[in-house]
């Protein structure tokens, strides 16, 4: 149902149960916002979006506000404009002023807030209790003294990731946000997703950084510096360097890494060949000798610690095939060492991944050897962005490199773990050809793509009807559990991933992305594996060598010890 | 401790998470104070994360989360007690227990709790130890009774 109101003394049609805001945005009129979030319910909390309406004696919050056929609004009145600048400079009043050096100036909601208001002083001061900074997480960092109490962080955490490892603590002018017993993060439920970092309008939550460490490395004459990108990294990191969201990079960044000194650049899509090989190998022995099912997939590293911390009972299903990166980490510190006759622990391996819980497991060291770590540290997509920019790179004077490095031909099933339902696809394309010696016919199962948060396809395998589902942003694996435990059969495999969307929304990507930027990103990762010539990892030939040379056959003694999760040693 | 916190479960069935806050205020009847331990257990039997719980029982002034020392102050902050220089009486409080509100003694043996009202605003200022009412104090009364009571 429509109806005329009136905005600014301009008539506009309004929808019925719509709130103001949208109504406003809808109409090209833009009124800040800081609690609000597009797809959450309202909280009207921050009241930086409040408007006129006549015959109201208070300002109204538009964000929760469902807009009526009597109302008169007015956005910018000199009421409204004062008490939103008022709100800012309350803001501020015990906010730390330190930007010039703050890790998100520049892309602080806060700070715009304050440039598009015009707040020229500090007009409030008031003292906050000094808080210390919580470092002991080996992912993020939380600052509590930057934090301006939005709530954004404990929404995500709670509605999407479906964990609720922040809350509001205490009442009135002292509360914050923070943990239970003010524990750090490490001590928590917190499974390291850093969805928060990417909702929080300024610097009080942030990953744990690794840049150091690895300009450090680099100076030094005595390791020998090595890289391995995520295959996500080349379409998302050009948001970060100012060229088009979803343009593969690649090439480019090849050179720009080997210019900074990194000796190689492998490529963690090789890894996630392995772990399909795996994955696939595992799923039809467990399935041919009635195991435990259905599988989860291991990929996620939140996932892992969600079940380890929060859901101990599934941990006889997850697959214990270790993640890309640690499988690249090995290769490099055990296979690539050799081959090119440096010690292992020589050898400095850094890798990039979209993912902030990669730091935590990269951190638990799990290989044989204590003092050889597979990954020495992981860099976010912005740390990435950060280095180039430390190390002047100038990408227009740059030339792509087209040779390839070791583990150089990558398919696109790797390629795909990026997008949510990648996983359950590429193993689905591999799993087919292992049970049934034949080819999937059609590549592309279109019940795994898109934007919903849980997927389901069923596949047919020989005479077996494959049952696969997929789920994303974790919080709506609820439903998926309640039926299993229910007693539905049908799935044969699970793949998880915490983040909505998948790695292409992790928490270690550009902050503020917009949802058709990643929708670019997704498009560009689909698009590149329809124009790949090797679309599964059993046909990628390098694939077959290093089983060939080196691990035998998928599950295999050699295959256990390199690709595998060890059982915990106490 | 055990049985008795069987019992407050059954009275607040598992799914009624509304009722929270009643069973913390009878857990901390129990026990004087919510300890962590409680809190968890408080979280688990409701399907809540402890998060959740601690935000609530932060949230309310009635609960304590560190036990109370074994001479118990509360200093009536209401209206009429400020009249007659409570404050001033905290203040001093203070000093010589080298505690602020909320806090409990290392040793364990003083503690300060901040009350809006006794409502023996006759009487004022009223501080309260350990159910006893100590009326029209002055800091001179203050002094003498703290001694008595580390003696």
């Amino acid at each position: 149902m429509f109806f005329t109101v009136e905005i600014n003394n301009q008539k506009v049609t309004a929808k019925k149960g719509e709130t103001i805001l949208s109504l406003l945005n809808r109409n090209g009129i833009f009124v800040p916002t800081l609690c609000h979030m597009p797809g959450f319910s309202p909280t009207g909390s921050c009241r930086m979006c409040v408007v006129e309406v006549e015959g109201r004696s208070s300002l109204v919050p538009s964000c929760s506000q469902l807009v009526e056929e009597w109302m008169s609004i007015k956005t910018h009145s000199p009421r409204v404009i004062k008490a939103r600048k008022t709100l800012v400079e309350l803001l501020l009043a015990n906010h730390p002023d330190d930007c010039l050096y703050c890790d998100r100036t520049g892309n602080c909601e806060l700070q715009k807030l304050a440039i598009e208001l015009n707040v020229t002083e500090r007009r409030y001061r008031s003292r906050r209790p000094s808080v210390m900074i919580d470092r002991n997480c080996s992912s993020l960092e939380r600052d509590s003294a930057k934090c301006i109490s939005c709530g954004r962080c404990i929404r995500i955490c709670d509605e999407i990731i479906g964990v609720k490892s922040i809350e509001f603590i205490g009442r009135g002018h002292t509360s914050s946000i923070g943990t239970a017993q003010n524990k750090g993060l490490n001590l928590k439920s917190c499974i390291k997703c850093g969805q928060c970092i990417s909702v929080c309008p300024t610097g009080a939550i942030r990953e744990k950084p690794a840049l150091q460490t690895v300009i450090d490395a680099l100076g030094n004459d005595k390791v020998i510096p090595v890289i391995q990108l995520s295959s996500l990294i080349p379409f998302s990191i050009g948001e970060e360097l100012g060229i088009k969201s979803g343009k593969d990079i690649l090439n480019l960044l090849r050179t720009a890494l080997r210019k900074i000194g990194f000796r190689n650049v492998f490529d963690s899509s090789f890894g996630a060949d392995l772990v399909v090989m795996e994955e696939a190998a595992e799923l039809m022995r467990r399935i041919q000798n009635n195991e435990k099912l259905p599988v989860f997939s291991s990929y996620c590293p939140s996932w892992n610690l969600q079940v380890e911390q929060n859901i101990p009972r599934l941990s006889g299903h997850l697959s214990d095939v270790l993640s890309p990166q640690q499988i690249i980490g090995n290769l490099i510190k055990f296979h690539y060492a050799s081959r090119a006759g440096v010690p292992a622990g020589q050898i400095f391996s850094v890798s990039v991944m979209p993912c902030t819980s990669r730091k935590t497991e990269a951190d638990r060291n799990l290989s044989d050897d204590p003092a050889i770590k597979p990954v020495d540290a992981v860099l976010t997509t912005r740390e990435l962005a950060k280095l180039l920019c430390i190390f002047g790179i100038d990408f227009s004077k740059l030339e792509p490199e087209v040779t390839e490095g070791a583990f150089g031909t990558y398919g696109s099933s790797g390629k795909l773990f990026g997008v949510a339902g990648g996983v359950a696809e590429s193993v689905t394309r591999t799993l087919h050809y292992m049970m049934t010696g034949q080819e999937l016919k059609n590549y592309r199962i279109s019940e795994l793509r898109g934007n919903k948060g849980r997927k389901e396809g069923k596949i047919k395998i020989g005479k077996m009807t494959f049952g696969v589902a997929v789920v994303n942003g974790m919080s709506n694996l609820r439903e998926l559990l309640a039926e299993l435990d229910a007693g539905k059969n049908d799935i044969h495999f699970v793949e998880v991933m915490a983040c909505p969307m998948g790695c292409v929304n992790g928490g270690g990507q550009s902050i503020g992305t917009d949802e058709k930027s990643l929708r670019a990103r997704i498009k560009s990762v689909y698009d590149a594996d329809e124009e790949e010539m090797i679309r599964a990892a059993h046909k990628n030939p390098i694939v077959n060598q290093i089983y060939d040379e080196l691990l035998k056959a998928p599950l295999s003694p050699a295959a256990m010890n390199f690709l595998h999760k060890k059982p915990l040693k106490d | 401790m055990e049985e008795q916190l069987n019992i407050l479960f059954q009275k607040y069935p598992s799914d009624r998470q509304d009722l929270l806050l009643p069973l913390l205020q009878e857990m901390q009847e129990e026990s004087g104070y919510l300890s962590p331990e409680l809190l968890r257990m408080a979280g688990e039997h409701f399907n809540l994360p402890i998060n959740k719980v601690y935000g609530v029982a932060t949230f309310y002034n009635q609960f304590r989360l560190i036990p109370k020392g074994k001479f118990h102050f509360k200093v009536c902050s209401g209206t009429a007690c400020q009249l007659e220089r409570s404050s001033s009486l905290l203040q001093s409080l203070e000093k010589l227990t080298h505690l602020q509100p909320g806090q409990t003694s290392r040793d364990g043996k003083f503690s300060i709790e901040i009350i809006h009202c006794f409502g023996a605003c006759h009487q004022s200022p009223v501080i309260e130890v350990n159910g006893k009412f100590y009326t029209k104090m002055t800091e001179e009364k203050l002094s003498r009774l703290l001694e008595s009571l580390t003696e």
